[in-house]
């Protein structure tokens, strides 16, 4: 069944400035999606609009439908309910997305509680369980704070508490742009297996086509706010039709090349 | 990304409110220093003159009445109105050529000079400013001067704090480095890249202190430390009235209006200066 | 070697070491890259090579010589750089002009007139028109703001010039464009370079010579062509491996 159903989805600023604009896109449970785009082409704005986090001065138009609840214009006590148990969300900078004066296992612990309803020995084991499958077994760490431990090992943290409320739809928004490379390629690695393990749904947003090449087949190109091109990511990149794109690939292309061939 | 887009559409909303806000303090405070200037050279009456009847009401000859020595009121509010200005002007110029000139000290200063003067200025803003002040006047005795100087020394440690916080966050902007290696040395940078870019946020909290030392030197003189009359303050003026502001409670009522005119205006032009100060000015990404 | 750091270490106040027994050179014409994830000590280097921080053993020298005030001046003419935040290298309250002159009118070479024209040129090659001369910055995008430090950085025809991460803030199709100016001003000039990044392909696109750093210390050196094809060291054969690489065509 379509977990998350976006129809000409609009976002603009109180001014009237249009932010995104008449973006539709379907998901289904177990399914991925990548949404590439540049700074300005409204990819992050989407993801919030789509959880109804949008900040005040923006407003949402048109159709959200997740797991059957409209988004849109929805009360925020509708909207409560939807996040954590239907979707999740990592974030691009683990530093700000982390509270900074909360250990991370307490962290860690917070969704899981709210959402499975474990306390004492079971959550113990429950935060123990959920830090172990995103790598972060030492015991150290669950003690710690986000600003003692290492930016992948911070995102690692984020992707636990995202995950820790068992949710079916899990949004990530440039989850590995702000990581060293070595790093980067971990949590991706991490983020493809605990998808897959799950049946979660993704939706993966980034700027960098190689690496949403390696997360989803299927993508949404994304420019000035309207989606400019959609297809399986080979196609795009084998045949751009917007001109938008076919410069974006050519970039890319030039980039990817200086590496040499493999 | 979304946060900055959250500001720029507050800003939208709040430019507007903000234009309305300085328009009312330039008038405000356009008509003081409109009447401080008249004053220079014009008078209704000599400032000495006590040839009114006592506690009279505003009459045609005399438009706000007179006191209980028999001078003209509306003379004494015109010198008033000098007066103020005189004081906040001072006092803001003191206050900021030294708390500048500290807090840039402090900025650069290596770590534990730069730990010594701020704990120093801590203590001096823990300080009430009335009674710093009231010890700098009673120590040298009661004038126009020694309350500008008592002011604008207590202003310049809250003027030196932010500074100091202001030109640290210079400091670590990326643009002083290649200052550096375009070859400018410190001196320069100070005057070219640090300067203006503190002085928005500077300059809206010193026109804040204007209103704070203007009532400062009222609340002096009401405690009888500030100028002695005939040349005396609206904040005199207040404490002559209060024996008999049932009586004759235009004595009171008029430099008390004059005051809020005047401080209300200066903390108007702050907010719209702060407009001018935006960050959203710069340039978001 | 216009620019050679010799055995230098590198180490804070608090103790750690962030640099262990560096040695890296930049010759005349010669385009260097140094790849270094974060903890590597590249920004380190960075500021060792700008004369900003002083190592804690070996030496940092200029044309052979080490930067002693004296000939600072000079030192400063030679070396010019290009940060990696474009939303921070310019002084948001100074127009171009202002910004792109301040190494003539700092060093002495040029001022007036003659500045403005140097200035004009200088944005030109750049690909900027004049009238950008009066604007501020905050009117220009991310990739024309690296322009404009870029103009600043060859404003005074330094022999080299160290770019610290500048592209790592731009948008991909913006990076391809400013690393192919920065190719055309080194065919053009014979301008060295010294590049400092975490990107592997803007390296690989600018840098004739590669220089892999990892937990301050040097793990390999060599051709960039070598480090990428062929590389010696398990730290470099990962970071190779990492980089996220397009499906084929």
């Amino acid at each position: 069944m379509t977990l998350l159903s976006v129809t000409n989805l609009g976002v603009h600023t109180d001014a009237g400035t249009p932010l995104v604009h008449n973006l539709s896109f379907d998901l289904a449970a177990g399914e991925r999606l990548g949404l590439i785009g540049e700074s300005g082409s409204g990819k992050s704005v989407t993801s919030l609009a789509v959880t109804g986090l949008l900040g005040a001065g923006l407003v949402a138009t048109g159709s959200v439908l997740l797991d059957g609840v409209q988004v849109v214009g929805a009360a925020e006590r509708r909207l409560v309910p939807l996040r954590g148990r239907v979707a999740s969300v990592v974030f691009q900078e683990p530093l700000t997305a982390l509270d900074p004066l909360m250990r991370i296992g307490r962290q860690v612990a917070e969704p899981i509680a709210r959402h499975r309803g474990l306390r004492g020995s079971a959550l113990r084991a429950a935060v123990a369980e959920a830090l172990a499958e995103v790598s972060l077994d030492e015991a150290r760490i669950s003690r710690a704070f986000p600003h003692e431990i290492s930016g992948g090992q911070r995102q690692r943290a984020a992707i636990a508490i995202a995950l820790g409320s068992r949710p079916r739809l899990l949004i990530a928004d440039e989850p590995t742009t702000a990581l060293d490379v070595t790093v980067q390629a971990q949590i991706l690695r991490l983020l493809d297996e605990l998808v897959d393990a799950r049946g979660m749904a993704l939706l993966f947003i980034s700027h960098d086509l190689a690496v949403v090449s390696a997360m989803t087949r299927d993508v949404i190109v994304m420019s000035s706010g309207v989606a400019v091109e959609r297809g399986t990511i080979d196609r795009v990149l084998s045949a751009p039709e917007h001109p938008y794109t076919a410069q974006l690939v050519q970039s890319a292309r030039g980039l990817d090349d200086m590496l040499g061939t493999r | 990304m979304s946060a900055v887009l959250i500001a720029s559409t507050d800003v939208a909303r709040a430019r507007r409110h903000r234009s309305w806000t300085l328009l009312s303090g330039l008038v405000l405070v356009g008509t003081v220093v409109l009447v401080a200037l008249i004053s220079l050279v014009w008078l209704p009456y000599a400032p000495a003159d006590t040839t009114g009847t006592r506690l009279e009401a505003p009459s045609g000859t005399h438009w706000l009445g007179t006191d209980k020595l028999g001078r003209d009121l509306a003379t004494q509010l015109m010198i008033g109105a000098r007066i103020a200005l005189v004081v906040g002007l001072g006092s803001v110029v003191i206050g900021a050529i030294l708390g500048i000139t500290i807090g840039l000290t402090a900025a650069f200063a290596a770590s534990w000079l730069d730990d010594t003067i701020s704990a120093a200025l801590d203590v001096v803003i823990a300080f009430p400013v009335l009674l710093l002040a009231m010890l700098i006047v009673a120590a040298q005795g009661a004038s126009l001067g020694s309350v500008i100087v008592a002011i604008g020394l207590a202003m310049s440690a809250v003027v030196a704090r932010l500074t100091r916080v202001l030109t640290k966050r210079v400091l670590g902007e990326q643009f002083v480095t290649a200052a550096r290696t375009s070859g400018t040395r410190w001196p320069g940078i100070v005057v070219r890249h640090i300067l203006p870019n503190i002085w928005p946020t500077l300059s809206v909290n010193l026109a804040l202190q204007f209103g704070v030392a203007v009532l400062a030197e009222a609340s002096l003189s009401y405690l009888g430390l500030g100028a002695p009359p005939p040349n005396a303050s609206w904040g005199r003026l207040l404490q002559e009235a209060q024996g008999t502001v049932i009586t004759a409670p235009v004595g009171a009522i008029a430099p008390g209006i004059a005051l809020i005119m005047l401080v209300i205006g200066v903390n108007f032009i702050a907010d719209g200066l702060r407009d001018v100060a935006d960050p959203a000015r710069k340039g978001s990404r | 070697m216009i620019l050679e750091l010799r055995n230098v270490s590198y180490r804070y106040r608090k103790g750690a070491l962030a640099l262990d027994d560096v040695s890296i050179g930049v010759g005349e014409g010669q385009s260097v890259g140094l790849v270094g994830e974060s903890g590597s000590g590249k920004s380190t280097i960075v500021r060792l090579m700008l004369a900003l921080a002083r190592p804690t053993t070996g030496t940092v020298l200029f044309d052979g010589e080490p930067i002693v005030p004296a000939r600072l001046g000079r030192f400063r003419a030679s070396v010019q750089t290009v940060f990696q935040d474009p939303y921070s290298s310019l002084d948001p309250r100074q127009n171009i002009e202002s910004i792109v002159a301040e190494p003539l009118r700092s060093l002495g070479l040029a001022r007036g007139a003659e500045a403005r024209a140097l200035v004009t040129a200088s944005l030109a090659a750049v690909g900027l028109p004049a009238d950008a001369l009066r604007r501020f910055p905050h009117e220009f995008s991310g990739g024309q703001r690296q322009r404009i430090a870029i103009a600043r950085a060859t404003v005074c025809h330094p022999r080299l010039l160290l770019a610290d991460e500048p592209v790592s803030a731009l948008d991909v199709t913006t990076r391809i464009q400013v690393i192919d100016l920065l190719a055309e001003l080194r065919a053009s000039t014979g301008l060295a370079i010294l590049m400092v990044s975490h990107d592997l392909s803007a390296i690989a696109a600018l840098c004739d010579e590669t220089v892999v750093l990892h937990n301050g210390r040097v793990v390999e050196a060599g051709p960039t062509a070598s480090i990428l094809t062929a590389p010696r060291e398990d730290y470099t054969r990962a970071l190779v491996a990492a980089v996220p690489r397009l499906p084929l065509a």
